[in-house]
C-alpha cells in the first residue's frame, strides 16, 4: 500500500517534469507550437527562427532551472537533515549570499583585470563563498543551542553579504555591471550550453553522491548518539553532508544567483506528497520535484510581465514563504501538544 | 580477566579533558545485569557513554569481548552493543515500525532494504515488548511509556550481546516499569545477554541487578552484589540525604520525622500503625510507637517517624524495661492510639491488654 503511492508519487512527479519542460519551451514572447518543438528536439527541423530561439535560448534555460532546481532542493533537503530543522536551506543559512558575495568579488576583479574567467572558476569562488559562510553558520550553531537562533544568525550573515555584495556591484565601474546586476538578483537567463553540461556534471556527481549516503542519512534521522551507536562515523558524515551542501549550493549560485525559498518549500513538498522522510525515496523526490519548481518559477518570471522579466528569487519566495510561515505554525502546535 | 565479557581497568571519564570520575574498575559476565545507582549529576551518564565510545574515555581501558573498545569498527561494535538513551528522539513521519527498524542497521547492504529475515526480527523485537499493535502508529504520537518501549524493540532488534540502557525506567509508570524490567530479565537469561543501566529505582535495582555500581561525584564507591552494597546507613550516605531515611533491608524510603517531645503514643503492630505514623507525621505531631518486635512490619517506618520507639529485640518475650518505658510514655502523651484489638494480638502479645488497661486508668 505503501510502495503505491511512492511509485505514484514518482509519476505525478515525473509527469509534472515532462509537462513543465515542454511548456517553458513552448511559452514565451514568441510561441512556439508543440509539434514544432517535438520536430527540433528531433533533429528534423534544424534551421529558422523557431529552431534557434529552441536550441539557443530555451532549451538551455529550461534545463539549468531542473538542474539547478534539482541541486537546490537537495542542498536545502541535506541541511534540514544535518541540523535536524525544517526551515534550513541554503539561502536562509546565508551561504547562497556568501557564495554570492565572493563570486561577485570574482567577477568584478576579472573585469577590472579583463581576464576571462571561466565557469570552473566560477563554481569555485561560489565554493569557497558558501563554505565561509557554512563556516560561520557551524560556527553560531556551536554557540546557540536555540534552532530559531540559527537561522536568525544565518538572516543576518545572509544580509552582510548581500550588503557587502551589493556595495562592491554599486561601486564597479564596467559597462557589463548591468549583467551581474542581473546575476545577483538571481536568473536563469543567458545560460550557454557549455554552463549545462558544466553545472549538470557537478550537480549529478553530488547528488549520486548524496544519494549513496541516504543510509547514514536514515541512522542520521535518528539522533547523532543513536547514528553513532549505528555504527556511522559521525565525523566524516557531518564533514560530507557539509560539503555537498555546500557544492549544490555554490554550483547553483554560480550560475544562476542567489535562488530563494526553493531549498525549505520542496523537501516539505515532496514530504508531504509522499508521507516518509526516508531519504532513500526523499533524494530522487527533492531532487524532482525541485526540477519541477524552479522550472513552474521560471516560467511564470519570464511570462508573466512580458516583455519585462522578474528575477527568480521574486517568484520562488512568493510560493516560498507561505510554506515556510506554515511549517513553523504547525510546529509550533506540534509542540504544544 | 579472561571469563568477563565486559570489563574496565582504571578508566577515567570526563568532559573536555577534564577529569569527572576516575579509577572506574567495573567488570561483567555474560547474561549478567549491572546496573549504577548514586545521586543526579554523580556521572552515571557520563561513564555509561565512555564505555559506548560516545565519549572519549580520558584514560584507562574499556574491553568488550576480549578486545579493546577503540579496535572495534563502527560496524561490528554496532552488532555487538546497542543502547537506549535519555536523549529524545523526533523522527518525522516514521511509524512505530519504522523506528524499530533502524535497529537492523548493521545488518543491511548498502542502501538498507530490509530483507524478509529483517523484518522477520523487527516483529519479533515488537512482540517481545508487547507493542505489536503500535507498529503503524506514527512515533511522534505514542506516549512517553510507549516511545521507551518502542526504542527498547530497537535495541533488541540490533541483535547485540550487550545492551546499554540510561535511565530506561524513568518516564515509565510502575506496570511499565516492572514489565519493562521483566523483559530485561528475560532476555538476559534467555539470550545471554548482558546489560547495563542506570536507575534511579534503588529498590528495583536490588531486586533485577547481578552487581551493582556506585557513582560518587568522582569515583565509582562501591561495586559488587546488591547483598554487598546494601548495608545499613549507606544509601543515605551515598545520596547524602539530609532529610528524610531510606532502609536498605525492606526498601522503605520515609520523610523526616517530626522532632519534639512525643504527643501521641501509638500502641501498634504487624503492619497496622505504619498508616498512622505516616498521617501524624503529615500532620506534623510528634509521637513515639510502641511495643514493637524488631521484626515487626511496622518496626521500619516506626524507626524511619517516631520521636521514640520502645522496642525488644525480635523473637524475644517483652521484657520488664520496655512496659516501664511503655507506660511511662501513657503518662506523658497527651493520647494514646492503638490500632489492634485483643483477638489480633494472639497469645504473645498479652501485654497489650495490660498497657490499654494502664491508659485507661490514666484517661488516656
Amino acid at each position: 500500500m505503501k510502495n503505491k503511492r511512492y511509485v505514484l508519487s514518482f509519476i505525478i512527479l515525473g509527469m509534472l517534469l515532462l509537462f513543465f519542460l515542454a511548456l517553458n519551451l513552448c511559452a514565451g514572447s514568441v510561441q512556439v507550437p508543440l509539434r514544432a518543438v517535438l520536430d527540433i528536439l528531433g533533429g528534423r527541423e534544424a534551421d529558422g527562427t523557431f529552431s534557434d530561439i529552441i536550441m539557443e535560448i530555451r532549451f538551455p534555460r529550461a534545463l539549468a532551472a531542473a538542474v539547478l532546481g534539482g541541486a537546490l532542493a537537495l542542498s536545502g533537503y541535506l541541511l534540514q537533515t544535518f541540523f535536524h530543522n525544517p526551515i534550513a536551506g541554503p539561502f536562509i543559512l546565508g551561504i547562497s549570499s556568501g557564495a554570492k558575495l565572493v563570486v561577485a568579488l570574482v567577477m568584478v576583479f576579472s573585469l577590472g583585470w579583463a581576464v576571462h574567467v571561466s565557469s570552473m572558476i566560477m563554481i569555485a569562488a561560489a565554493f569557497v563563498g558558501a563554505m565561509i559562510s557554512m563556516g560561520f553558520v557551524l560556527l553560531m550553531s556551536r554557540m546557540m543551542d536555540r534552532m530559531s537562533m540559527l537561522i536568525v544568525s544565518g538572516v543576518m550573515i545572509g544580509y552582510i553579504c548581500s550588503a557587502v555584495t551589493d556595495f562592491i556591484v554599486t561601486f564597479a565601474d564596467d559597462s557589463n555591471i548591468v549583467n551581474l546586476h542581473n546575476w545577483s538578483k538571481g536568473s536563469f537567463s543567458g545560460i550557454s550550453w557549455e554552463n549545462v553540461m558544466l553545472m549538470s556534471a557537478v550537480t549529478f556527481l553530488a547528488s549520486a553522491m548524496v544519494f549513496f549516503m541516504s543510509k547514514p542519512i536514515s541512522a542520521y534521522q535518528m539522533g547523532e548518539s543513536y547514528a553513532r551507536n549505528m555504527g556511522v562515523n559521525i565525523q566524516v558524515f557531518r564533514a560530507l553532508l557539509v560539503i555537498l551542501s555546500s557544492v549544490l549550493s555554490a554550483c547553483v549560485t554560480a550560475f544562476a544567483g542567489p535562488v530563494s525559498f526553493v531549498g525549505i518549500a520542496v523537501p516539505h513538498l515532496v514530504k508531504s506528497l509522499f508521507r516518509t522522510t526516508k531519504p532513500i525515496l526523499m533524494i530522487p523526490g527533492c531532487f524532482l520535484g525541485g526540477a519541477v519548481f524552479c522550472l513552474l518559477c521560471d516560467l511564470l518570471a519570464r511570462i508573466l510581465f512580458a516583455p519585462t522579466e522578474l528575477s527568480i528569487s521574486t517568484v520562488t519566495a512568493v510560493f516560498g514563504a507561505p510554506i515556510v510561515i506554515f511549517i513553523m505554525i504547525r510546529r509550533k502546535k506540534e509542540r504544544a501538544e | 580477566m579472561e571469563e568477563f565479557y565486559f570489563y574496565t581497568e582504571g578508566l577515567t571519564v570526563g568532559y573536555e579533558g577534564v577529569p569527572l570520575i576516575k579509577h572506574i574498575e567495573i567488570r561483567l559476565k555474560r547474561g549478567e545485569i549491572l546496573t549504577l545507582i548514586g545521586p543526579n549529576g554523580a556521572g552515571k551518564t557520563t561513564i555509561l557513554k565512555s564505555i559506548i565510545r560516545q565519549l572519549a574515555p580520558l584514560g584507562g581501558v574499556v574491553c568488550l569481548d576480549g578486545k579493546r573498545m577503540q579496535e572495534f569498527s563502527g560496524k561490528e561494535l554496532s552488532r555487538k552493543l546497542s543502547v537506549v538513551l535519555t536523549e529524545r528522539v523526533r523522527p518525522e513521519l516514521m511509524t512505530c515500525e519504522d523506528v524499530v527498524a533502524t535497529g537492523r542497521y548493521p545488518y543491511t547492504g548498502r542502501f538498507g532494504v530490509l530483507s524478509e529475515k529483517d523484518l522477520r526480527i523487527v516483529r519479533e523485537s515488537m512482540e517481545l515488548v508487547h507493542i505489536q499493535e503500535l507498529s503503524d502508529r506514527d512515533f511522534t504520537q505514542t506516549s512517553d511509556g510507549q516511545k521507551q518501549r518502542v526504542m527498547l524493540a530497537r535495541a533488541i532488534c540490533q541483535e547485540p550481546d550487550m545492551i546499554v540502557l540510561d535511565e530506561p525506567t524513568s518516564f515509565l509508570d510502575m506496570k511499565y516499569k516492572l514489565e519493562f524490567l521483566s523483559i530485561i530479565q528475560n532476555m538476559s537469561r534467555t539470550r545471554n545477554l548482558s546489560v547495563i543501566m542506570s536507575l534511579h529505582e534503588l529498590d528495583l535495582a536490588g531486586r533485577i541487578s547481578d552487581k551493582i555500581a556506585c557513582v560518587r561525584g568522582d569515583r565509582i564507591d562501591r561495586f559488587g552484589t546488591p547483598e554487598e552494597i546494601f548495608s545499613e546507613g549507606y544509601v543515605q550516605e551515598l545520596y547524602r540525604m539530609t532529610v528524610g531515611s531510606y532502609d536498605e533491608r525492606t526498601g522503605n524510603l520515609e520523610l523526616e520525622p517530626v522532632r519534639g517531645e512525643p504527643e501521641v503514643l501509638v500502641l501498634s503492630g504487624n503492619g497496622t500503625g505504619t498508616a498512622v505514623y505516616r498521617r501524624l507525621q503529615r500532620e506534623g505531631i510528634p509521637f513515639a510507637a510502641g511495643i514493637l518486635w524488631e521484626n515487626d512490619l511496622d518496626y521500619p517506618s516506626a524507626k524511619a517517624l517516631a520521636a521514640e520507639v520502645v522496642s525488644v529485640k525480635a523473637f524475644c518475650r517483652i521484657d520488664e524495661k520496655a512496659m516501664n518505658r511503655a507506660k511511662e510514655l501513657i503518662d506523658t502523651c497527651r493520647q494514646v492510639i492503638c490500632t489492634m484489638d485483643g483477638q489480633e494480638t494472639g497469645e504473645f502479645y498479652q501485654e497489650l491488654k495490660e498497657l490499654l488497661e494502664y491508659a485507661k486508668r490514666q484517661g488516656k
